[in-house]
């Protein structure tokens, strides 16, 4: 289909969006790597949010430190819909790699600011387009050459603030926050996006459709990137050992933590509650954590898909020998250097079952940065309570990207050591055999070491062991530990994080999904009623294994739709094996080109799907 | 509840003893563990027994001690001793990464390391020197006979250049030297020595206990079913005829008081961090473990000439341990409570501040 662009009597283009788009925009900002861009879109996106209008920011970088191209794109909607739009209303493009393609990509009637020494390779005419000299405006505003690189970005801010009615009062904070200590870089900055401003005013109208004004949506509110929540999370959740290894997404989770940790964590005298230990590898990392928590530290480690496969022997040894341990997996695409730096949630399947024979392991599933902090403070506790290894799945859009929030409440769940016997229990007990299921509930009673009663000691291996810990080649030794594990995962059950149920009047059709498509199926939700007349109920998992609530869910609806962003349907296949009964019920809607979902690509998956099952009828 | 603060003196255990007792009042059976399931006439059964007597005479509590190990035959003997210490028998080539997690969670523990030369110099090479380069505090002890006996015999990476297998292969590679890449790395505390040897063994593994850091210690331990044959370079036989002692080892324990009366012309005193001696009686060569250049001579003319050269090869200072680098708290972090470890609802409050 295309679409014509739309012209007014005097052949004037009328820009896209509807007739009063006030506080509905997505701007993108196509820049190159490693020119500092950063700070001028971080600027831009906190000048809007500071306006009180809902603003969400994806950035879409390269895994490249200096050159290719990158994108960042922030959507600011009164409705507080921030999740991706495939679509931007405004593209900024300054950068001569990516230019041909971005304005190749947009809409009949979209808005275009593209650099002056950019223009020739426009050869669009259906656009709504404004030429900036940007290389020229930053001239008198940075004598010094080697920075203009960097303060050129700053001058398109000050002219969307101009074209959209940016509130200059919020730039100037949004730039001052940015830089912080460094006044001289805030002052030339303030300069630069004021000259920006006033050249557009001079030059360029504002934009006839689009336009911001304050409101009252953010007031109180925080904007906050998901790894900056885990990290915080696992220091008020009680970490006492972390161990990692870089790894995009995944490093600044753990960046976060240790600057937390040094924060917070240390006696009066300076000495550690804690201990940080950046590894060789993977495998260091996650041996050094399940030893830490063998030792009855409350232990975890972050990493991303190479990084789990590495940790897969360790996760084995974790579910057979019953050691506390929590892996934060912050998901990105494929194996190697396959789009290290792009999004999906393609490790759902392989970490439920890492590792070799028969493992399985509970999955916590953030959908929030607000979840993101507290579910890696409660991976602490659950790990502890069911003497397992333990995931939180984060992915690098929720990880990386920012997200507006309210502040996050103090956690006042108490801190859960789970099943632990001092010297003194023990005495009071005078027997102790560590794989003996004495409560019912496959969760045994663990020594740690040091431990001083020699009733408390026992042997830790991953072969075959009596409930005495003594080692044991016997099938009925085995069998029965291993079955022990079933029912200890049945237990894990009932201590996950329940399932978020939304319904609307009367919808038929269930959906379920997790993790960070929830803001964007929200929005599609509504949008499949309002627009398509289809109400539907949602079912937000936010823990593997699924309970009863989830069970139940999937009984009521003749159909439902699970949305997930990988290629084979992985959480959907999990649904399958604990409900077989349901499995032709549950129907995928899938994303996985790298972006983070959005909610046409939902409406759209679940059209389709609904178009088929009508024809099939 | 604390776990593995140090009692130095008073002895726990207040039982009465019916034989010979140490310092704690603990008879030397109370550092026995299960039975041994190698073949036997192993030459890790002798390193037990020397692990066993050490341990006695130096007088550890045996709560105290975490037993750590990877897998292999070497690695199952770490269920062979002190049956009244946690134990944890891991993952292949991966106990340097479990000794870093331990002595984090908690420093009062006491580690002891047995690993294997495939466990420590082929799959868990790289872990190895990197905890070394940590200098995480644990005797490493590797029980080195040149093969992989679990898995019936294949050559290993520490087998000597042009020993032969059981089925008559002959290793065409040079051997990785363990003790070399311990000095490389930065160890404090290197030695080598002989399962057939246990009174160098002993005094080595004291000495190994007193030192807190990274020591390492190298047993060539002849492993009796694939590695036993003539032209094996690790077998009883050879080395019985090769061993060459670079010294004559002793070790006096902090809480020692007598005074021996040393040659200073014959005899060097190596002082370890906890008062505990090590005295070197010379031999034929006048060898100084604490030059660092000359170890690293005396190891490149080993190999060259295959010279099963023992003792202890290497001591010095290697520089703050994990735990001290880490700048840890003196009570263990496993065992504080939750108002050490959660901060107060002010501190996120602030945190919050910061992102609005």
């Amino acid at each position: 289909m295309s679409l014509e662009v739309a012209r007014d009597g005097a052949g004037n283009i009328v820009p896209n969006a509807a007739p009063q788009a006030v506080n509905d925009v997505v701007i993108s900002v196509a820049t190159s790597n490693g020119t500092g861009s950063q700070s001028a879109n971080l600027i831009l996106m906190r000048s809007i949010f500071n306006m009180g209008i809902p603003t969400g920011a994806k950035n879409m970088f390269p895994s490249n430190i200096q050159g290719l191209p990158t994108w960042f794109t922030v959507r600011a909607n009164h409705s507080g819909w921030t999740a991706r739009k495939k679509h931007a209303d405004v593209v900024v493009c300054m950068n001569v790699e990516s230019v041909e393609d971005d304005v190749a990509n947009m809409r009949p009637g979209d808005t275009l600011i593209i650099n002056k020494s950019l223009y020739g390779k426009v050869k669009r005419t259906d656009l709504l387009v404004h030429v900036v000299p940007f290389d020229e405006l930053v001239v008198p505003v940075c004598p010094d050459t080697r920075l203009r690189k960097m303060v050129v970005n700053i001058l398109y801010v000050g002219v969307l603030a101009h074209l959209l009615n940016i509130d200059l009062e919020e730039l100037k904070k949004a730039i001052a926050r940015q830089f912080g200590s460094k006044v001289k870089a805030a002052e030339l900055n303030t300069k630069a996006a004021l000259h920006g401003y006033e050249w557009a005013k001079a030059n360029i109208p504002a934009h006839p459709k689009l336009k911001l004004q304050r409101m009252d949506k953010t007031a109180g509110k925080i904007v906050i990137e998901g790894n900056q929540a885990a990290g915080l999370g696992l220091v008020f959740g009680g970490l006492t050992f972390l161990a990692w290894y870089p790894i995009t997404p995944s490093s600044s989770l753990c960046e976060n933590a240790i600057d937390y940790l040094e924060e917070f964590r240390k006696d009066p005298d300076g000495k550690a509650t804690y201990a940080v230990i950046q590894a060789e590898d993977e495998i260091a990392s996650i041996g050094a954590v399940v030893g830490a928590g063998w030792a009855g530290a409350r232990s975890a480690t972050a990493t991303a898909g190479p990084g789990i496969s590495l940790m897969s022997e360790f996760a084995g040894l974790s579910y057979f020998a019953e050691i506390p341990a929590v892996i934060l997996d912050v998901q990105r695409m494929g194996p190697s250097t396959g789009l290290p730096t792009r999004t999906c949630q393609g490790d759902i399947f392989k970490a439920y079952h890492l590792s070799h024979g028969d493992c399985k392991h509970p999955l916590l599933l953030p959908g929030s940065p607000q979840e993101c902090f507290e579910f890696a403070a409660e991976s602490l506790n659950l790990a502890e309570r069911l003497q397992t290894l333990v995931f939180v799945m984060l992915d690098l859009d929720l990880g990386m990207n920012n997200w507006m929030s309210e502040p996050f409440a103090p956690i006042t769940k108490a801190i859960d050591r789970g099943k632990v016997l001092s010297s003194e229990d023990l005495k009071k007990l005078g027997e102790f055999a560590r794989y003996k299921d004495v409560d019912g509930d496959g969760i045994c009673y663990r020594t740690l070491p040091g431990t001083d009663n020699p009733l408390g000691t026992y042997f830790t291996r991953g072969t075959g062991h009596t409930e005495k810990a003594t080692y044991s080649e016997k099938p009925k030794d085995w069998k029965g530990n291993i079955d022990r594990l079933a029912r200890k995962f049945d237990t894990a059950r009932t201590l996950m994080p329940k399932p978020v149920l939304k319904t609307m009047p009367g919808a038929e059709v269930g959906i379920i999904a997790f993790g960070s498509t929830d803001m964007a199926l929200e929005e599609a939700r509504v949008r499949l009623r309002d627009e398509l007349g289809l109400p539907t109920n949602y079912l937000r998992l936010r823990a593997l294994p699924i309970g009863a609530e989830t069970r139940e869910f999937i009984a009521q609806h003749k159909v439902i739709y699970v949305v997930e962003q990988n290629r084979d349907a992985q959480c959907a296949s999990i649904l399958r094996l604990d409900c077989p009964e349901a499995a032709t019920k549950l129907q995928s809607v899938l994303h996985y080109d790298g972006m983070p979902i959005d909610a046409q690509s939902i409406i759209d998956g679940i059209t389709a799907a609904q178009k088929a099952a009508k024809e099939r009828s | 509840m604390t776990v593995g603060a140090p009692t130095p003196t008073a002895p726990a255990v207040a039982a009465k003893p019916a034989g010979k007792v140490n310092r704690l009042g603990l008879e030397q059976t109370a550092y026995k563990g299960a039975e041994s399931t190698l073949c036997a006439g192993c030459g890790h059964d002798a390193i037990t027994a020397s692990i066993i007597k050490s341990l006695y005479e130096y007088g550890i509590e045996p709560y105290r001690v975490a037993k750590l190990s990877g897998i292999g035959c070497s690695s199952k003997t770490t269920a062979y001793f002190l049956g009244q210490s946690h134990g944890f028998n891991s993952v292949h080539g991966r106990m340097a990464a479990i000794a870093m997690g331990v002595n984090s969670a908690n420093r009062n523990l006491v580690n002891i390391g047995v690993s294997g030369d495939g466990d420590t110099a082929s799959i868990g090479l790289g872990n190895f020197l990197h905890m070394v380069r940590r200098n995480v505090p644990m005797v490493y002890i590797v029980e080195n006979n040149g093969c992989y006996g679990l898995t019936k015999g294949q050559f290993s990476a520490t087998a000597d250049k042009g020993s032969v297998q059981k089925g008559g292969g002959v290793n065409e590679m040079p051997p990785i030297d363990i003790c070399a890449m311990a000095v490389q790395m930065g160890c404090g505390y290197v030695a080598r020595s002989f399962a057939g040897d246990p009174k160098q063994v002993v005094s080595l593994l004291k000495g190994a206990v007193a030192y807190n850091g990274t020591a390492v210690i190298d047993i060539v331990s002849p492993c009796v079913t694939f590695n036993n044959h003539e032209g094996s370079t690790k077998s009883q036989t050879y080395a019985r005829a090769n061993e060459d002692p670079l010294h004559e080892l002793g070790f006096v324990p902090f809480f020692e008081q007598v005074t021996v009366e040393y040659d200073p012309g014959t005899t060097k005193l190596v002082t370890l961090q906890d008062g505990s001696k090590i005295t070197l009686k010379k031999l034929e060569r006048d060898y100084d473990p604490t030059n660092r250049s000359q170890v690293m001579d005396l190891l490149h003319q080993a190999n060259k000439e295959q010279l099963f050269l023992t003792g202890l090869l290497y001591t010095g200072d290697a520089g703050k341990p994990l735990d001290e680098q880490l700048n840890l708290i003196d009570e263990p972090l496993a065992t504080l409570p939750a108002s050490r470890i959660r901060p107060p609802p002010e501190a996120l409050a602030k945190v919050m501040e910061t992102f609005k």
